[in-house]
C-alpha cells in the first residue's frame, strides 16, 4: 500500500490524515506536505496516523524535520497514534519525548499549547 | 527451501519488496506477530540504509539480500558502497540529533540505531567492497515474544 494524505481544519488546526507506509520511499511525499502547510501560514498541525501501516527512520526524520519547521513559528505538531508497532520506534528512538502523542484526533486538538 | 536471494537496484521503490519478502519468511517459520514487526522494520532500516549509502553514486548496483530460515531466520543485506567509520551502530544519539537544527533528516547511523534495537545479533562488516548487515534471529526468539 502507498501513502494517502488528506488534510482539513479543525478548531484552528490542520488535521493531517496520513494512512498507508511512510518509508523510505514514500516520506518525501509526507514532507512535501508538511513543508506546504507550514509555508502557507498553518503552524498548528496534527499528524493522525491512525491508518499508518509502518513507519521508518526517514518518516521520523520527516516528521522531525516538520515538528522544527512549526517550532520556527512557534507552532505545535501533535501526533495521533494508538498502534503498538509504530509506538514502538518512538520509544526506541526516544522520540516519545520530543512528541506529544495523543490518542485521539479530538484530544490533539483540545490539548492546549500554551 | 532453505535461502531465498533477492537483488535489486539502489532504489528506495524496491525497498518494500525487501520487507515484504522478509516477513512471508518470518511467518513461514512461525515467527510471532511482534517479531514480524521487528523483522519488518530491521530489513527496512537495513535496506534503506545501503539504498542511501549507494544512491548517489552507484545506483545500478545491486543491494543483495540473503534469506536463510534454516535455523531460526538470518538476513544478510548487502551493498557496495562502503559505510563510513563514523557512522557506529550505536554511536548516533537521536535525540541530540532531534534537537539539532538541521531540517528534515536523521544522519545516516539513525537506521542502524534503530536496528540494533530489533536484532537480537546484529554485525555490521565494512570494507572497501561494500558494507554487510548480517541480522539473526534465532528459533527460540519465538518462544520468547
Amino acid at each position: 500500500m502507498d501513502l494517502t494524505l488528506s488534510t482539513r481544519s479543525e478548531d484552528g488546526r490542520t488535521v493531517v490524515e496520513v494512512a498507508g507506509e511512510i518509508d523510505v520511499y514514500t516520506a518525501p511525499k509526507l514532507r512535501e506536505q508538511l513543508t506546504e502547510l507550514v509555508d502557507s501560514g498553518r503552524y498548528n498541525l496534527v499528524v493522525d496516523m491512525t491508518g499508518v501501516e509502518f513507519l521508518d527512520s526517514t518518516g521520523l526524520g520527516v516528521l522531525v524535520g516538520g515538528l522544527k519547521r512549526v517550532r520556527m513559528h512557534d507552532g505545535s505538531l501533535r501526533l495521533v497514534c494508538t498502534q503498538e508497532r509504530i509506538l514502538k520506534i518512538f520509544r526506541i528512538t526516544g522520540l516519545t519525548k520530543v512528541f506529544p502523542i495523543h490518542d485521539s484526533v479530538a484530544e490533539a486538538v483540545a490539548a492546549d499549547d500554551a | 527451501m532453505a535461502t531465498v536471494e533477492l537483488s535489486f537496484s539502489a532504489r528506495p521503490a524496491h525497498v518494500r519488496t525487501a520487507r515484504q519478502v522478509a516477513v512471508t519468511l518470518a511467518r513461514r517459520i512461525n515467527l510471532p506477530e511482534p517479531v514480524l514487526d521487528a523483522v519488518r522494520l530491521a530489513v527496512g532500516e537495513a535496506c534503506g540504509l545501503v539504498v542511501a549509502l549507494q544512491q548517489e553514486s552507484r545506483p545500478d548496483d545491486p543491494v543483495v539480500v540473503t534469506f536463510d530460515d534454516s535455523r531460526g531466520l538470518a538476513i544478510d543485506v548487502r551493498g557496495a558502497v562502503a559505510l563510513e567509520a563514523a557512522v557506529g551502530s550505536r554511536a548516533i544519539d537521536l535525540l541530540a540529533a532531534a534537537a539539532e537544527p538541521v531540517v528534515d533528516e536523521l544522519p545516516v547511523g539513525a537506521s542502524l540505531a534503530v536496528v540494533s534495537e530489533l536484532v537480537p545479533r546484529l554485525t555490521v562488516a565494512t570494507s572497501p567492497a561494500g558494507v554487510t548487515v548480517s541480522m539473526r534471529w534465532p528459533a527460540e526468539a519465538s518462544a520468547h515474544a
